[in-house]
């Protein structure tokens, strides 16, 4: 038990999750028990507006819990300050940049941050791990051009090699193949699985893909009204759960083609 | 990586300002040959004794109050625009030069109105710096204290802006009844002066400056991950909360003190920041921040350079003269570059 206790890089314990003001209280989810393992894909599915977003930022911090805990390699996140929490999760968001001049490594860079000293100057470890963030995805050929003349693919791209850059054992994606095409959505998910087995990084993405999702995630999270899965895929199908994931009569998981189909 | 070009650019900078702040002493209702001004300078004297006192005494205290004003005005304008990630915001956009406003309105006009509780005969050349200061004090406290119970940062903005219509509104009302000899003094304190300070006042000006340059230092990292917006920065480890107070403390106190010395001088906050980010082509605020101050200076040396209208024995307002050559020289600029930035 303790031995499989540390293989998890994130718990939560009867997470509860939304959002609270003096008046009113608005719970999006409740009792969410979530377990992420060091080293894996995960692909959290659900319809739109299930909260799959809030729970991703509630996951990172961004935004409180209502109620629950959350744990990151056993540690309380309400223990940690906000720099060493950087240093354990960076992320990926579907919020448009301010506009702005910055070049595409000097976007990366921002992801040293929390290791840089109070002038944010970069040691050459740091622009090491920038150039290693830029390699793995496929972007050292844009590190001079400024970020608002890249494509949505290469764009994505660049926001995770800065995630990497951050060097954190979590990196958090909402949505990262939102805008693309086919090709670049392949790109995305390959460069993620690229990660988690050469980097053994953990690696929490919120998606509509479930074919990729299915194809590339060690483990899929699914998110509904009333209940939350995560399983692999294959426990997943076995137990007829996708089918809870819409409840439209036209539209039916075949389990034999492993992917939705519209009646 | 880019350093060496960008040495370049502030050394071409440096040797401007300093080029334009021996052109602007030496320019001035008295003509003074280049010379005598330059022996001046060097601790020397002059042939005529009263051309030592106007250069000590007026225009280097002036030269040295363009290039603080100016550079302040701008680095305030460039922590908005970072702060508010609004291209179209300014020092001012926070009500305190209208804060600072209704300060001297109220001294001027609401002294007579009010049947001289504050003497206005009495007038020493701190009043006005000290009505101004306590107005702009005054807004300051009031954005700060509701800003710490909205959440959201663009709120600050609009609650700026009616903080700065509400001063404003009360000046009308001051206006309409006040006398004419009156309302002709607040009108000209409004349309802004380099030249009003002392060395005394100078000095004051120049403490306050620094202190808020150096509260500066501790936010620079803020400022750039600033640039992703407000939740990328916290998941880098910023306090937001932290930064936004100090960025509106800094901005508050340096254009707070300088409009009270200065005047309420419009557009060189607003256009310098973009200046800057045309010729230096970055975000980096560690660039930034220099090149905002440096060009700040050289813009507004100029801007009092061209007020005191060469051979003619007039002085334009500053207020005027920057927005004037300024306004067409930032819509060019801009034409021409298609894109603005935070």
């Amino acid at each position: 038990m303790q031995q499989q206790e540390t293989q998890h890089i994130l718990v939560t314990e009867d997470l509860s999750i939304g959002y609270s003001s003096k008046k009113t209280i608005k719970i999006v989810a409740e009792k969410i028990q979530l377990q992420l393992k060091k080293g894996t894909f995960v692909s959290l599915l659900g319809k739109n507006g299930i909260g799959k977003s809030t729970l991703l930022r509630t996951l990172s911090n961004v935004q409180k819990p209502l109620q629950g805990n959350i744990y990151i390699n056993q540690k309380n996140v309400k223990q940690f300050n906000s720099n060493q929490l950087a240093t354990c999760i960076s992320l990926v968001l579907t919020e448009r940049l301010p506009e702005s001049q910055l070049s595409v490594f000097e976007l990366v860079a921002l992801g040293r941050q929390p290791y840089t000293n109070w002038v944010d100057h970069l040691t050459t470890f740091d622009i090491e791990k920038i150039n290693t963030a830029m390699e793995l995805t496929e972007i050292t050929h844009l590190a001079s051009q400024y970020y608002y003349e890249l494509s949505d693919g290469q764009f994505q791209r660049v926001l995770i090699a800065r995630a990497l850059a951050q060097d954190t054992s979590l990196i958090i994606l909402d949505e990262p193949t939102a805008h693309l095409d086919l090709h670049h959505t392949l790109q995305i998910f390959r460069v993620l699985k690229k990660l988690v087995t050469e980097t053994s990084k953990t690696i929490l993405i919120s998606t509509h893909e479930v074919n990729l999702a299915i194809k590339f995630s060690d483990e899929i999270a699914l998110m509904n009204e009333n209940s939350f899965y995560k399983d692999t895929s294959d426990k997943l199908i076995e137990n007829n759960l996708f089918d809870s994931l819409f409840l439209d009569e036209m539209i039916h998981f075949d389990k034999n083609l492993r992917q939705f189909i519209i009646k | 990586m880019n350093l060496p070009i960008y040495k370049k650019h502030f050394l071409l900078l440096s040797v401007l300002l300093i080029l334009l702040f021996f052109v602007n002493i030496s320019l001035g209702s008295v003509a003074i040959p280049f010379q005598d001004i330059f022996s001046v300078l060097v601790g020397g004297n002059s042939s005529k004794e009263s051309w030592e006192i106007i250069i000590l005494n007026f225009r280097i205290p002036k030269a040295i109050t363009a290039i603080l004003v100016g550079s302040g005005l701008s680095v305030c304008g460039l922590l908005m625009q970072t702060l508010f990630r609004n291209p179209l915001a300014g020092p001012f956009v926070l009500g305190i030069s209208s804060g600072a406003s209704l300060g001297v309105a109220l001294l001027l006009i609401g002294s007579s109105l009010f049947g001289g509780v504050l003497l206005s005969e009495t007038f020493t050349h701190w009043t006005l710096p000290i009505a101004a200061s306590l107005g702009a004090f005054l807004v300051l406290s009031a954005v700060i204290i509701t800003a710490n119970s909205v959440r959201n940062t663009m709120s600050i903005l609009i609650i700026g802006l009616m903080f700065g219509s509400f001063a404003s509104a009360i000046i009308s009302v001051l206006s309409y009844f006040s006398e004419a000899t009156k309302l002709q003094q607040f009108l000209f304190w409004s349309f802004g002066s380099l030249g009003n300070l002392s060395w005394n006042e100078l000095l004051v000006l120049g403490v306050f400056y620094v202190i808020a340059m150096c509260g500066i230092f501790p936010i620079l990292k803020s400022l750039n991950s600033l640039l992703l917006g407000e939740n990328y920065a916290k998941s880098l480890g910023i306090s937001i909360q932290k930064s936004r107070n100090i960025i509106l403390v800094i901005t508050s106190l340096l254009t707070g003190i300088i409009t009270a010395f200065s005047g309420p001088i419009a557009f060189v906050g607003l256009a310098v920041p973009h200046l800057a980010r045309m010729f230096f082509t970055t975000s980096n605020h560690k660039i930034l921040v220099p090149a905002s101050a440096i060009i700040g200076a050289i813009v507004l040396l100029i801007c009092d350079s061209i007020a005191q209208l060469p051979t003619s024995d007039y002085t334009l307002p500053i207020n005027a003269i920057t927005s004037i050559f300024g306004a067409p020289v930032v819509i060019w600029l801009l034409i021409r570059k298609k894109k603005l930035f935070v």
